[in-house]
């Protein structure tokens, strides 16, 4: 096993390499305000971070990613365009499986850049492969951006897709909602009865609670109104199912999606963004024909890329965490951003399991 | 060394417990006053009883301090992370029973499922402002239920005691808390969500993996647990 040190260095080692690539450093702090984390990743973020907190500042968390950290700062003060790289600990709470390391290092490189965003993509991957080049790793890619061009697209109501959107991530809840919206899935039961009902707040409880009677009556509304709404057609409930389903090499992943485009013609200005995608990684010496592509790659894990998205993997070890991840996340630099907003795209490395591999391979 | 046997060390729960053993000729008791935490096992050899309270028992098993114990479910799912590792269910003893809920207020007429509180969640939010809370003390149970059902726009509060007067208060607007006969609920005008069973739990008999049995131990824990299942 590597130690402390020889990880410390491989660390340093890339963190050069992104320089040499024009990245200047960055240095986020290790304790992050609880309340930007909660407010974008939930509740479920306290089963994945250590939680501590002190009288004045309120509820603090050790680092669990960079990201958050570096986009902030450079929504507040950073220049245009801009290249950050950065090494350090981040800490994660393990609660199901002791074999995962709850401190560990991570290398990273995030691009901040309005021109030419496939070149962005591009540059990030190659980058991260050059980092990686030689050991026995798979890359998976897949973009987001495809499914969320798809459930914008679809022909139903604006509070349909915004439910969607908001469970794109979660694809049993997605799943759930869309066989709901197709009329696919019986209504819970009672559920007409009340919708009928002339008062259905007529009953024998009192109002109790922060939730008030106009909200329920809202709801109740807005549930008459979607009983009426026709279901999502067959063919647009198909194409999504064929889309989430793609999973070739880049080229033949391209060439399938686009017949998907056929029922789900909204997808379109995506799949142009893959081609220059795919292209601008060919002009950069990626192997293109070999790398793999998913559609529904990083939808359980990734939350807030918004785009491209990718992974290394370990070949013949799946007990290993993946080796390096990373994507795009424009969004995120939006929500962050206090109405300002710019294409980013970035990713991280891990050291430690760099070294593992190297030393398992030897 | 003997094999040490925890029985929580108050109430109905340790009455039954003590019936339990005793209808399977092993005799449990306090010795001396009330107020003493110690006990007297009659009816086999090698085995002392340790009284605790119902909620420590969990850790004691996972510490291997104690090689048998009687608690919930509910408890040791909640306490110990992985808890299959670390004990081994000997038998549920068919009382204590209880189940972890979710539960709302009873006037959401509109709410009767997990999906139709993750959707009053998120409309939640953009009327408040902050997330609609839960009220519990088993933070680890409820939220591993809720990220596996995904609902999202939730916080979880803290609650060790009357947690179903909270959404009264409007310091929670739905509870997660155990509960046998529902009573309390309905006298708090709250109502269990149709899919919202967390968890049912009861009184078990639990066997540390934890510890070292000697041969010893060995010998008298096959004779104990013969006796008893």
């Amino acid at each position: 096993m590597a130690n402390r040190s020889q990880i410390q260095a491989r660390a340093a080692m890339m963190r050069v390499r992104f320089e040499a690539a024009g990245a200047q450093v960055v240095d986020p702090p290790l304790l992050q305000p609880a309340e930007t984390l909660l407010d974008l990743y939930g509740e479920d973020i306290r089963a994945r971070a250590y939680v501590t907190s002190d009288a004045l500042r309120g509820e603090q968390m050790l680092r669990p990613d960079f990201t958050l950290p570096v986009v902030q700062m450079h929504m507040s003060d950073g220049a245009e365009p801009a290249r950050y790289t950065y090494s350090g600990e981040v800490f994660r709470r393990q609660e199901h499986d002791p074999d995962r390391s709850n401190e560990y290092i991570q290398v990273g490189y995030e691009v901040f850049d309005r021109d030419d965003p496939s070149g962005a993509d591009a540059e990030v991957f190659s980058l991260f492969a050059l980092q990686l080049r030689g050991l026995p790793l798979r890359a998976a890619t897949g973009d987001i951006g495809i499914l969320m061009a798809a459930v914008q697209g679809l022909r139903t109501t604006d509070r349909r897709k915004a439910a969607l959107m908001r469970h794109l991530w979660h694809p049993r809840r997605f799943r759930n909602l869309l066989d709901r919206f197709a009329g696919r899935k019986p209504v819970p039961e009672g559920r007409n009865a009340l919708l009928d009902s002339q008062d259905p707040l007529a009953i024998d409880v009192p109002m109790i609670g922060k939730r008030r009677a106009s909200e329920i009556e809202a709801r109740i509304e807005a549930l008459r109104e979607d009983r009426d709404i026709p279901p999502i057609s067959d063919s647009e409930l198909g194409g999504l199912e064929t889309l989430l389903n793609v999973r070739e090499t880049m080229p033949f992943a391209l060439e399938q999606l686009r017949d998907v485009a056929v029922d789900l013609p909204q997808i379109t200005p995506a799949l142009d963004r893959l081609e220059t995608r795919v292209a601008a990684l060919q002009a950069r010496g990626v192997d293109v024909e070999r790398l793999d592509f998913e559609a529904a790659y990083g939808r359980t894990s990734m939350e807030y890329y918004d785009g491209f998205v990718f992974g290394f993997y370990a070949e013949g070890r799946p007990d290993l965490p993946p080796v390096a991840t990373g994507g795009r996340y424009d969004a995120l630099t939006r929500q962050l951003g206090n109405g300002a907003e710019i294409p980013a795209v970035g990713g991280v490395l891990r050291p430690d399991l760099i070294l593992e591999i190297e030393e398992g391979a030897q | 060394m003997s094999l040490k046997l925890g029985v929580p060390s108050k109430g109905r729960l340790m009455e039954k417990t003590f019936s339990w053993f005793e209808k399977r000729g092993i005799t449990l008791s306090r010795s001396g006053s009330d107020r003493e935490y110690a006990g007297k096992v009659e009816g086999i050899e090698g085995v002392s009883l340790i009284l605790l309270s119902a909620g420590e028992i969990p850790r004691e098993l996972a510490a291997g301090r104690i090689h048998l114990g009687v608690t919930g479910i509910d408890l040791v799912q909640e306490k110990l992370p992985r808890w299959e590792q670390q004990v081994e269910e000997v038998s549920q003893l068919g009382f204590g029973k209880a189940d972890l809920i979710i539960a709302t207020p009873a006037c959401w007429v509109d709410v009767d499922t997990l999906d139709d509180l993750d959707a009053a969640a998120a409309a939640f939010r953009k009327t408040h402002g902050h997330r609609l809370r839960i009220a519990t003390k088993y933070h680890r149970l409820v939220r591993e239920f809720l990220t596996d059902a995904g609902v999202a726009d939730y916080t979880l509060v803290d609650s060790q005691g009357a947690t179903e007067g909270t959404v009264m208060n409007e310091t929670a607007e739905a509870i997660a808390d155990i509960t046998s006969t529902g009573e309390t609920l309905r006298a708090n005008h709250l109502k269990i969500l149709s899919d919202g069973v967390i968890l049912r739990s009861q009184a078990t008999l639990w066997r540390s993996r934890v510890p070292n049995y000697s041969a010893d131990d060995k010998a008298v824990l096959s004779k104990l647990l013969d006796q008893l299942t």
